[in-house]
């Protein structure tokens, strides 16, 4: 039997508060505010709450758990995904993936966990000033998160679409090699995605935020964070309205928390949004700029056997041939990964309509499917994207692909099909709107030359949002300094992906944790409760 | 290929028709039909129209299984779209509204007949003209109108037989 950790919790006493059910306004006073379940919030909300800080978690998402995971995307998507699985970019020309549910996006992620590559840390600190963050300064918080998390190397074989890739690479003579997952006794069914059903994966929700709230922290969810409401440098209280799903208006009842800090963890779209709603200082104007996505690209193949990239984990080989073949801040890299494949998502992926369409669904179970990753924000014509807010307050992120990205964009089809061609595929197409399944790598080579880049004309996804309040010593530079502190509100700090000044270049989770654990750290020890006032 | 004239024609045409469509959409303010949660009377005509042309034969070929599937994939739809955000729900409305409109059918999508009288031909040249048109907006608009159909469709268990997915794995009775 599966025990579902929240059913149990709740009923040994955890607290938990589903702010889209009140029937009145509700305050609540803590020592910190952590907003935000995700990354960020979660490894945030159980160092605090270790230390002995009163902690009120607030999470817009709704409180679901393993017993809610059936494992369908029907069901999945529009409750644990922000905007149902459909958030798009201004010009809808990037379909974004990102949790909305508490955990975040570590309750759908799919387990690829990477330690901050170290050309990384390097141009951090040669461009953007960062100092103390060297690959041996991060080494104990990565460790730290490894073990807290479980994240170890993955003992069981690839899956078919994963191995495609491995066996593909190993043909050209490209290195390829397994990725880290955080799970602990997974059942390797490759339904991550829809969260967990069996608890394996290490996410927020199993780890972080029982222990969170088995000490005493206070879990608000379905929950919107409006705005921080300041005096002075100073924030004195967060207001907050219930919102019982993506496609809702807020509920009437107000929530009212006050605390001595507040830590911002909303992911990079949702916390430069509550900076921006709360019109807080940013004289460099700074708040929601240098978003990152890592834009993917998608080449889907058809092999003679069956591949089944539905069963079995996905993400578990990799690829940074093409990152390591050209400098950091030259053409763009992109790391190449095998996704898992479902039947909405790759409908919705696999371009056209129609008989076509319907062709490529009826070989799904013989569907190979590599993406790339583009490591965004590096060079000078890398600038990221904007995020601004709509008329109703509501972010939206304006994000162009220029003319950089279309050559990297136009490389990652090539590299993908080459691949795909040599581990044996009789068809290869890159998901474009203009292109047409084609039969042997030659052919591919021309077809791919000739394709479009047009916005909305290559399929481009991403799940990994980043950037858009950089953290860094200078305040011209920066909105908050190395260890997350707001560069002009005295109790206000940013913990999640939105600090990174660059997007990460491998999966960010582990980067999140392992800066969210240092920052939090680092906050507990100047709020412990023994120094309070 | 349009002509630049031509160009310019559908471009100004498509951008009053529009704004006439946004300001419909407001002003008329909208009303699910009976058994829907967001699509109103004319909205759901203009899916229904479109669902054998997107799906064509992803859809069960005999009647009645075909008739429930359309059905359910037009249902399905309506909920995808009440799960998008407020902003995202309106720029959909708007997009119905431009093709509720006889001239927004007519100019934009160049759809001649009525939408529950239009052939599949005439829809399949719609929504191609519209995803490889030089402007964003209709490149958009279809893509919307298409994904949020095969998502219908592809959530279904109905769906997946014929493209040979089994389905997640059954965990129940191991469940707590």
């Amino acid at each position: 039997m599966i025990a579902d950790p929240f059913r149990e919790g709740i009923a040994a006493g955890w607290k938990t508060i589903d702010a889209a059910t009140l029937d009145s306004d509700l305050r609540l006073e803590a020592d910190v505010v952590v907003v935000g379940s995700g990354a960020g919030g979660g490894v945030t909300a159980e160092i605090l709450a270790h230390a002995g800080l009163a902690v009120v978690i607030v999470e817009e998402g709704p409180l679901k758990s393993s017993a809610d995971f059936r494992m369908r995307e029907r069901e999945a998507y529009p409750q644990l995904y922000q905007e149902s699985a459909g958030r798009q970019t201004r010009d809808k020309a990037v379909t974004i993936l990102q949790g909305r549910c508490v955990g975040g996006s570590t309750t759908v992620n799919w387990t690829s966990s990477f330690r901050t590559p170290p050309t990384t840390l390097a141009h951090w600190r040669a461009v953007h000033g960062i100092q103390g963050m060297g690959e041996a300064d991060l080494a104990p918080w990565f460790a730290r998160m490894e073990e807290r998390l479980s994240i170890a190397p993955w003992p069981v074989p690839p899956n078919e679409n994963n191995d495609i890739l491995r066996r593909g690479c190993e043909k050209l003579g490209i290195a390829a090699a397994a990725i880290r997952r955080n799970v602990k006794g997974c059942w390797n069914l490759g339904y991550c995605g829809m969260g967990c059903p069996t608890n394996a994966k290490q996410s927020m929700l199993v780890t972080t935020i029982p222990a969170a709230l088995a000490k005493g922290a206070v879990l608000v969810h379905r929950a919107r964070l409006e705005r921080l409401v300041a005096s002075g440098d100073r924030i004195v209280e967060a207001q907050a309205r219930g919102v019982a799903g993506s496609g809702s208006p807020p509920g009437v009842h107000r929530v009212r928390l006050v605390a001595r800090h507040f830590v911002l963890a909303a992911g990079a779209i949702g916390s430069p949004a509550v900076l921006m709603r709360s019109a807080l200082p940013d004289p460099g104007e700074l708040v929601g700029r240098r978003t990152f996505l890592h834009p993917t690209v998608v080449s889907a193949a058809l092999m003679p056997a069956p591949v089944k990239g539905y069963e079995g984990a996905p993400q578990t080989i990799y690829s940074d041939h093409f990152l390591d073949a050209v400098p950091v801040d030259g053409p763009v890299g992109f790391k190449l990964e095998a996704p898992p494949l479902h039947p909405i998502l790759a409908g919705i992926t696999l371009p056209g309509h129609g008989a076509g369409h319907a062709k490529w669904m009826k070989e799904f179970a013989n569907l190979q499917v590599v993406i790339a990753l583009l490591r965004d924000g590096f060079h000078p014509d890398s600038p990221g994207g904007r995020v601004r807010l709509r008329d109703d307050g509501s972010p939206e992120l304006d994000y162009p692909i220029g003319a950089f990205l279309q050559d990297g964009i136009r490389r990652a089809y090539l590299a993908m099909a080459e691949i795909q061609f040599a581990a044996g595929a009789s068809t290869v197409m890159p998901l474009h709107e203009d292109a047409a399944p084609v039969a042997g790598w030659p052919a591919a080579k021309a077809a791919i030359a000739g394709l479009s880049m047009v916005p909305l004309h290559p399929r481009v996804v991403s799940a990994h949002v980043m950037g858009g309040c950089p953290m860094g010593p200078d305040p011209r530079h920066a909105l908050v300094d190395e260890r997350g502190r707001h560069h002009h509100i005295a109790n206000l700090s940013v913990h999640d992906g939105s600090v990174f000044p660059t997007s990460i270049g491998a999966n960010p989770q582990l980067s999140i944790y392992a800066q969210a654990a240092r920052m939090a750290s680092e906050l507990a020890a100047g709020l412990s409760p023994r120094s309070r006032a | 290929m349009l002509t630049r004239r031509q160009f310019l024609k559908v471009g100004l045409a498509s951008g009053a028709v529009l704004a006439g469509a946004g300001w419909l959409a407001l002003r008329q303010g909208r009303a699910p039909a009976p058994g829907f949660q967001w699509l109103d009377k004319r909205a759901a005509a203009i899916v229904a129209a479109l669902v054998p042309v997107v799906l064509e034969d992803a859809l069960p070929a005999d009647g009645p299984a075909r008739k429930e599937a359309v059905k359910e994939v037009v249902q399905a739809f309506d909920r995808a779209v009440s799960g998008l955000s407020p902003a995202v729900q309106e720029e959909i409305a708007q997009l119905f509204a431009l093709l509720g409109l006889a001239a927004g059918r007519f100019i934009v999508a160049g759809v001649r007949s009525a939408w529950h009288e239009a052939t599949p031909d005439e829809v399949h040249a719609f929504l191609r003209r519209w995803r490889t048109s030089r402007f964003g907006l209709l490149r958009a608009g279809c893509q919307a109108l298409t994904q949020l159909l095969l998502a219908a469709w592809y959530g279904n268990p109905a769906s997946w037989e014929r493209i040979g997915y089994p389905g997640p794995p059954a965990l129940d009775g191991r469940r707590g």
